[in-house]
């Protein structure tokens, strides 16, 4: 055998400053389950990308989430405890589902995984927040109920439920120093999602600085424009042309979409591969990343109330753009007319030998 | 009078060592569920099962005054599996509270939407979740003595699928690294396209009301469904061999295998896709539109067909409490009384239930889950039956088979059996193949009616897409039909989530809810004893399911268990993994949920 040829570019690689790290999923909130659904749907990284390696730099992940282990039992479960014992060093803790408040009660529980051995009791899921939230390098929020409480947050709801940042403290940071990261939507756009881990691992990796977070502690690259500004309708808007019901493929602002005002980038990257999405199919917004929902955005077939006034002020001078647009239209829908089969040369070239 | 619904005769009970066994929560699934088991090891069999769940949301609760036109938006957020399902249930309850009739285009829109949301998620569950229970990795540490067979067994249909032997099969149903895991992962992606296509966003839709439906009919938005619809039908002339070559060869390889997780026939179905030509949502119509299904409803009790008249499916639901953590409703407001039909609606039914939770420490002698207890009254006999739905397929198949109805070219029931018929692809010739009523209702046959369902999607959408298509060519384009929310109404939906039955019952009063009851799969088959005492299909089948792990309890996996609870298909939205108990010795005793339980 000859000796290992070190190819001259390895020199670009470098290691990470942590070389494995684990991911802890808690699915055991107040939840459906479809953000870890919908992470299965991403390719921009997708998860098998992440778990395989195909991502240059980064440390080998460690996936412990329920819906997709292979493991069950004590093998599943002694991460967990791990975790909590500290000897899981570094993990990143995701929380799916608003954390309900088991406060408000005399006994039970409102949501819990495991059980404690000594009562056989079943252990609730703010007790595994409380646990692990300490000893995890990093917490992100996945979806809107872990975020900010979501649908099940909804006014006359039984169980207290609220966002992680409500329960843990708005200003928490993590023992290295992070902030929570939400990265909200019901559920959570797939792509979005799996893009703040690559993100959180290329920081831990020593690649990246410290992610860029809004003062709702979202990742400003994905929450920072709203809806409407990535909008393919936004132009009937523009206009003063509206759907007057869901017949129909104009802006949608009349028949209950807020995409104005709401922070996500939906529209613009579509749903899954670029396809699908919101307004720009057909689906008014109905607010889902944004910590007022759903209240604020209640009943979601109305016409928001702001949207009245703006969209008749656009009315008079998107109609007159409408028609001058229409005239402009019509005039380079038309070949120029020197474009024919006849036997003189009309395009105003003067041959000199033809 | 409560209905035993497990055929298994117990040994002699007093003779007995248990030991305790519990799984709580399972992994690979969706929801939290806990599974807790006695095990006789000596005769190799489970004793006795509980299953119950840790979580509780109350949209029951939270719905009540809010606008009705919010049901679909809010109650898609049940499930994040299926909540496609649960808008779309939700629309046809409004349809019939509201009186709007959408256009045909909406209805194949919609019918395509949740035909894939079935392509979609019978895969990616029975590929990547269930299909890790039966992959290399995991026969190798249960049933060494399997793999070494499955190395040694040619698979029949090794042509159609391209795997030599079944431990190839296995071989590639292993987690992140086998390649029939990964391809399925990636298809598990393009059918999420196809359903974003026409819903908009998985698996919260965005363009989904009552009235019809937003999505834009336009040839490309068939072009671009199509191309991918014909690549899963490609797809599936490999994964139906496949699994009949997986499944079969558990039988041969385990004699008495088709006892893991067999329960009595007891399947429910409450139809799925709607035939824009009959369905007016009218509630005096119901019979007639819910025949006019592409999946017909209908409760098979003992492999006969009892009814498949959605009134009477409807009349006949029952939410019985008896384990579970809530106040009954005994003394609460009757907010209907009779149908509109004028037949009696009963106290226990969806549209009177009053949900008052009450949380407490968990009792397997008295109350240990969140789930209720649903049952269907059968008028013939007064037994309030625990129907399952086997995890969708295998109840849709065993009604739609039996009704006789559904014959549309590419799918055509039998009365015994249902024939699917995939055209020419691009690699593989035609194929017919034909899901034939099974003997049993058992662990293996929910989970083979899994994979030929998903040849029926794919065989649906191929008529529902040639009927968009034909109306778009005629000029037909509108997916919309405005309406009035009335200040009084009450409404029904039934239909098929991709685990099974599926019902959506709202009362309207002022012009907001009233009141308002998802009944989805899960609590149909994850349901604690009822106030009978009569168990929870998952009970039930679990009970009695005989060991063929061949580890002892010191590394005890608990397959045969894991196999019988996942071929249901749980989604109890918030799921999580699986806790092996201590292996705690009990006291030898006589437990009353033996043989004539409750009676």
């Amino acid at each position: 055998m000859p000796a290992e040829v070190v190819p001259y570019g390895r020199s670009t690689q470098r290691a990470p400053d942590v070389k494995e790290i684990h991911v802890l999923w808690i699915t055991a909130g107040l939840g459906c389950d479809g953000d870890t659904i919908s992470i299965t749907a991403a390719t921009q990284p997708s998860v098998e990308d992440v778990l395989l390696g195909a991502i240059p730099g980064l440390p080998k992940v460690h996936l412990h989430n329920p819906v997709l282990a292979y493991e069950v039992g004590d093998d599943f479960m002694k991460y967990w405890y791990q975790a909590w014992e500290g000897k899981l060093e570094p993990f990143v803790l995701v929380v799916e589902g608003s954390i309900p408040n088991e406060k408000i009660k005399r006994e039970g529980y409102w949501a819990a995984l495991g059980n404690d051995p000594d009562s056989g009791q079943p252990i609730t899921t703010c007790e595994w927040i409380d646990r692990l939230a300490p000893k995890a390098t990093a917490i992100v929020g996945a979806g809107t109920c872990a975020t900010y409480g979501g649908i099940h947050a909804m006014e006359g709801n039984p169980t207290g439920c609220m966002g992680l940042a409500d329960y843990l403290g708005w200003g928490w940071k993590s023992k290295a120093g992070l902030p929570i990261v939400n990265v909200p939507g019901c559920p959570v756009q797939p792509d979005n999602f799996m893009e703040t881990i690559l993100y959180l691992l290329y920081q831990l990796a020593g690649l990246a600085p410290m992610i860029p977070l809004d003062d709702q502690l979202r990742p400003k690259w994905l929450f920072g424009a709203t809806v409407h500004e990535g909008c393919d309708r936004a132009a009937y808007y523009e206009q003063g042309d509206f759907a007057a019901d869901y017949n129909s493929p104009k802006c949608l602002v009349k028949v209950g979409c807020w995409g104005p005002v709401v922070n996500c980038n939906v529209p613009k990257r579509g749903w899954m591969n670029g396809i699908g999405g919101c307004p720009n199919v057909g689906g008014i917004c109905i607010g889902c990343t944004m910590p007022g929902f759903p209240d604020k955005f209640m009943p979601f077939m109305d016409e928001p109330p702001g949207a009245r006034l703006s969209a008749a002020a656009i009315g008079v001078y998107g109609a007159a753009i409408r028609s001058l647009r229409s005239i402009t239209n019509s005039t380079v829908n038309k070949e120029p007319k020197w474009r024919h089969p006849g036997n003189r040369l009309t395009t105003g070239y003067r041959p000199k030998a033809f | 009078m409560a209905t035993v619904t497990d055929p298994a005769v117990s040994k002699d009970v007093s003779q007995r060592r248990l030991v305790e066994m519990n799984w709580d929560p399972i992994t690979r699934i969706v929801g939290s569920l806990g599974i807790y088991t006695k095990i006789d090891f000596a005769n190799r069999q489970v004793a006795e099962c509980h299953s119950t769940s840790s979580i509780f949301r109350g949209y029951s609760i939270f719905m009540k005054g809010k606008d009705p036109r919010d049901a679909h938006f809010i109650t898609s957020r049940i499930c994040g599996i299926c909540g496609d399902n649960h808008a779309t249930c939700a629309c046809y309850a409004q349809n019939m509270a509201f009186g709007v009739r959408p256009p045909s285009m909406a209805e194949w829109i919609t019918n395509l939407g949740e035909a894939a949301e079935y392509m979609f998620d019978h895969n990616l569950y029975q590929d990547n979740l269930v299909g890790v229970d039966f992959c290399e990795q995991m026969v190798k540490e249960t049933n060494p003595g399997v793999l070494a067979k499955a190395e040694q067994t040619m698979s029949p249909n090794a042509e159609a699928h391209g795997y030599k032997t079944i431990a190839d099969i296995m071989r590639a149903l292993n987690p992140f690294t086998g390649a029939f895991y990964l391809e399925t992962l990636q298809m598990s992606r393009m059918t999420r396209e196809m359903f974003c296509l026409m819903e908009g966003r998985h698996v919260h839709p965005s363009t989904l009301y009552p009235g019809g439906v937003g999505t834009v009919p336009t040839v490309q938005l068939f072009t671009d469904y199509m191309v991918r619809l014909m690549k899963y039908v490609e797809f599936m002339k490999k994964v139906v061999p496949l699994h009949d070559d997986l499944f079969d060869f558990f039988y041969e390889a385990l004699p008495g295998y088709e006892k893991v997780g067999q329960r009595r026939i007891l399947l429910g179905c409450w139809g799925s896709f709607q035939n824009p030509e009959v369905c007016d949502y009218t509630y005096k119509n119901m019979d007639k539109w819910g025949h006019a299904m592409y999946v017909t409803p209908g409760v098979v009790v003992d492999g006969e067909l009892v009814t498949k008249n959605l009134v009477d499916i409807n009349l006949g639901i029952r939410i019985l409490l008896g384990s579970s953590y809530y106040e009954g409703w005994e003394q609460g407001e009757m907010f209907v009384k009779k149908d509109p039909l004028g037949n009696p609606v009963d106290r226990n039914h969806p549209w009177n239930q009053t949900t008052t939770p009450r949380p407490q420490r968990r009792n397997f002698k008295g109350n240990y889950s969140w789930v209720m207890s649903p049952r269907w009254f059968d008028n013939r006999t007064g037994d309030y039956l625990a129907l399952d739905t086997g995890g969708g397929p295998i109840a849709r198949f065993w009604a739609t088979a039996l009704a006789g109805i559904v014959d549309i070219g590419y799918i055509k029931a039998t009365g015994k059996s249902v024939k699917i018929y995939l055209p020419k692809t691009a690699g593989k010739p035609e194929v017919e193949f034909e899901w034939k009523i099974p003997k049993w209702s058992n662990a293996i046959e929910r989970d083979r009616a899994r994979t030929y369902f998903q040849a029926y999607s794919a065989a649906a959408a191929l008529y529902f897409a040639e009927q968009a298509m034909r109306e778009l060519h005629k000029g037909n384009t509108k997916t919309f039909r405005d309406f009035e929310v009335p200040d009084e109404a009450i409404g029904c939906g039934f239909h098929e989530a991709v685990r099974g039955v599926l019902s959506h019952h709202v009362v309207i009063r002022e012009g907001k809810i009233a009141n308002y009851h998802p009944y989805p799969p899960t609590p149909w088959n994850a349901n604690p004893r009822d106030i009978y005492g009569t168990p929870g299909p998952y009970e039930d089948a679990v009970q009695n399911t005989p060991i063929f792990e061949e580890n002892g309890p010191e590394n005890f996996k608990g397959i045969d268990i894991m196999r019988a609870v996942r071929s249901f298909d749980p989604c109890l939205p918030c799921g999580v993994h699986m806790y092996l108990g201590q292996g705690k010795t009990l006291e030898t005793h006589h437990s009353p949920m033996f043989g004539v339980q409750g009676r």
